[in-house]
């Protein structure tokens, strides 16, 4: 099976507290908070779709968009 | 479906303090129920009162948000009022084991086919920070200043001793775990127990010292291990993760069916 | 001779007259002396397809039949006197979340474990306010077994009508007394059914929105609607809020349902009150020694009437002041210190003419009590 390739991450911002969980459990260091404490992707182009973000997420803040 | 379609969207973004470890057991949950195809009308939530306990005002199924500890025995009406859904009981510590352990070790002894699942946080943070039956010997509290000396139950131990058919533990670190170890128990024809170790960073950790929420989550990989591994003989402190017990004996709906059978025998 | 005619405690009573209006569902715990309602259930319910559940203990007895409720069942409990303190918080419950149910409590001495066997109607206060929070309640008695069946079955309709708890109180005498009850025939009794909304799937349905006759249609735990069920203050689709103005609405509401409709819920039965100078007022088993002390001095001369009252909460405050309006003198006959005195008293044009005869040592209060209280009254001595 192909390696699924990231079309977007979708973060709502209204939900995400900033607890940092996704920020830290990313392999790939592609999140970071913001001046905010809200996510962001700011490394996209290193997003492997592991998901771990989405799944650890306790604000259902994250969602991986795959090709 | 997505995930987002299980949900009541309106009220998010949840009550829950940030890093709350409640949110990803609703997470997972919900992801197992996705996997599951189960339809919405099917589902009834059943609730008691805590943080815990608000979960059922954000999920999309029949939901019944009752009293302190009673959620068992309420989802007790419902499962017999009507056999046919599934019925998912999620319950604080406290909630399932101080005020409810009653209602809970009946229920397993039943047999009846819920679904409970302990969201296990150590505490009772609703209402600030005391000691719950399951914040263990030497931690502190709102209201164990002087450290607890209270020892904690061993849900996974109770639970198989009162006879739930269904046992298991994971933590909200181990999400992919957590959905599978969700989706095994919501199959499974009878009561189901799912401990979960949740953290909360804002009463149980500030007050002992555990850290933020991650480092939290990180203290329940590095002190948790799957059932019967190596890691456990060279260090028994370690609590196991996984499937404890499975089994497949009559569930109390379909037994209660027969009563009914022999009545109607009986009466005719 | 027809087979529905029966020789039953006043216990079974309540078990057919609840198996007529249609029970689905019971859970209880045993307790004396209401166990034989349990019992008789254990036995009947099954045989036509309900369900009988004993319970881990009286807390979930009440919590397990307001489960079964809103899946769409009639369902009812049964208990005595520490029994029904247990139950109260769940009480509570069914009253904010306006869940049909039939809490039947066979009174025994009190308070605590108290006379377990022996007659008491000390619950009176307790079936009004045993919850905290301001709330209005249904409570029904009977003092004779034909009338338990009624009541019971009048239980039953009121709950499914106000989507309401609805308490019946019986005591121990009425409880374990056998009698004759002739069952009416299947229709003879009009049954409630329980509202279910006309609301189509995919339409906005709202639990908690009286329609403009003050009903409020349900739907069943597993139909097309999925809301929300709380025992915190709620909004029209059963979610919690702490709106000033939703939380007042609601709380008047639950209020006024009953309290505006205690006319219609007025049950009461009257014997020779036409021309009744000194009127009795009582219920349950004290209304039997109360009618006879009335038959056996109207053919004396004494202008004694009796007033039995059915329905206790709402309290017929309309009916009592209106028979009372004429008598020289109202003398409360009770098995407590006066729970239904004072109720009479604030319902009277004149509260300085209401008396009590009462016994609470646990056992039946006699016709020659009462007519001992009487004797005070008329100022003829003891």
């Amino acid at each position: 099976m192909a390696k699924p390739k990231l079309k977007e991450h979708h973060i709502h911002r209204d939900w995400c507290k900033g607890c940092g969980i996704c920020v830290h459990y990313c392999p790939k260091s592609v999140l970071e908070l913001d001046e905010n404490d809200k996510v962001c992707a700011v490394r996209p182009e290193d997003c492997i779709c592991c998901r771990l973000c989405e799944y650890r997420c306790p604000d259902l803040a994250i969602e991986i968009e795959t090709e | 479906m997505a995930i987002k379609d299980y949900i009541r969207e309106r009220f998010f973004p949840h009550l829950w303090c940030p890093g709350c470890g409640h949110g990803i057991v609703l997470n997972a949950l919900l992801r197992a129920v996705e996997r599951m195809g189960l339809k919405k009308n099917d589902i009834v939530m059943v609730s008691g009162i805590g943080c815990s306990s608000r979960i059922s005002g954000y999920v999309d199924f029949h939901t019944l948000h009752t009293l302190h500890g009673r959620a068992l025995a309420f989802a007790t009406g419902v499962k017999l009022g009507h056999p046919e859904l599934n019925i998912l009981v999620p319950m604080g510590d406290g909630d399932a084991l101080a005020i409810g352990g009653n209602h809970f070790i009946h229920a397993a002894r039943r047999n009846i086919d819920l679904t409970a699942i302990v969201m296990n946080n150590r505490i009772y943070g609703m209402t600030g920070g005391q000691y719950s039956p399951l914040s263990g010997y030497g931690m502190l509290a709102t209201t164990a200043p002087y450290q607890n000396i209270d020892h904690d139950f061993d849900v996974v131990a109770l639970s198989t001793a009162a006879g739930a058919s269904f046992v298991a533990r994971s933590t909200t670190y181990h999400v992919q775990q957590l959905t599978d170890i969700l989706e095994k128990a919501i199959n499974h024809k009878g009561f189901s127990v799912v401990e979960v170790l949740s953290q909360c960073p804002t009463y149980f950790g500030r007050k002992n010292r555990l850290g933020s929420a991650t480092d939290m989550m990180d203290q329940f990989k590095e002190t948790t291990t799957p059932i019967g591994s190596k890691a456990k003989e060279k260090d028994p402190t370690l609590i196991e993760r996984g499937v404890f017990v499975e089994k497949d004996i009559p569930e109390y709906c379909a037994e209660y069916d027969k009563v009914i059978e022999r009545a109607m025998k009986k009466g005719a | 001779m027809t087979n529905n005619i029966r020789f039953v405690q006043g216990n079974e009573a309540c078990v057919e007259g609840a198996l007529y209006a249609g029970l689905d569902f019971f859970s209880g715990y045993p307790i004396t002396p209401s166990t034989e309602v349990a019992e008789h259930l254990a036995n009947r319910l099954p045989a036509k397809g309900g369900k009988f559940l004993q319970m881990e203990d009286e807390i979930a007895s009440m919590c397990a039949i307001i489960g079964a409720s809103l899946t769409g069942k009639k369902v009812m409990t049964a208990t005595s006197g520490p029994g029904f303190s247990l139950k109260q918080e769940a009480l509570g419950y069914a009253i904010m979340a306006e869940i049909p149910c039939v809490v039947v409590n066979v009174q025994r001495g009190g308070p605590s474990t108290g006379n377990p066997t022996h007659v008491s109607q000390a619950d009176v206060m307790q079936a009004r306010w045993g919850r905290h929070g301001d709330q209005s309640i249904v409570c029904l008695t009977a003092s004779n077994n034909q009338d338990v069946f009624e009541m019971t079955v009048e239980a039953f309709n009121i709950a499914e009508t106000y989507r309401t708890p609805v308490v019946l109180l019986l005591d121990e005498t009425v409880g374990h007394m056998r009698e004759k009850i002739v069952v009416p025939k299947a229709g003879e009794i009009p049954l409630v059914e329980r509202l279910r909304t006309a609301v189509r799937e995919g339409v906005d349905y709202h639990p908690y929105l009286p329609r403009e006759d003050g009903r409020l249609p349900m739907s069943d735990f597993g139909d097309v609607h999925r809301y929300n069920v709380t025992g915190l203050f709620h909004d029209m689709w059963g979610f919690p809020t702490t709106n000033p103005g939703v939380v007042h609405g609601l709380l008047r509401h639950l209020n006024d349902k009953i309290n505006n409709n205690a006319n219609q819920m007025a049950r009461y039965k009257e014997y020779y009150m036409d021309d009744a100078e000194r009127v009795l007022i009582s219920y349950g088993a004290s209304a039997r020694s109360a009618l006879h002390v009335v038959e056996n001095r109207r053919p004396r001369g004494e202008r004694l009437g009796l007033l039995e009252l059915q329905t206790l909460w709402p309290f017929p405050d309309v009916v009592v002041r209106e028979k009372c309006r004429n008598a020289v003198s109202v003398c409360v006959v009770e098995m407590n210190m006066g729970q239904v005195m004072q109720a009479v008293k604030a319902a009277v044009d004149d509260p300085g003419k209401v008396f009590l005869a009462n016994r609470i040592d646990g056992n039946l209060i006699t016709p020659t009590d009462i007519r001992g209280i009487l004797r005070l009254i008329q100022g003829r001595g003891v």
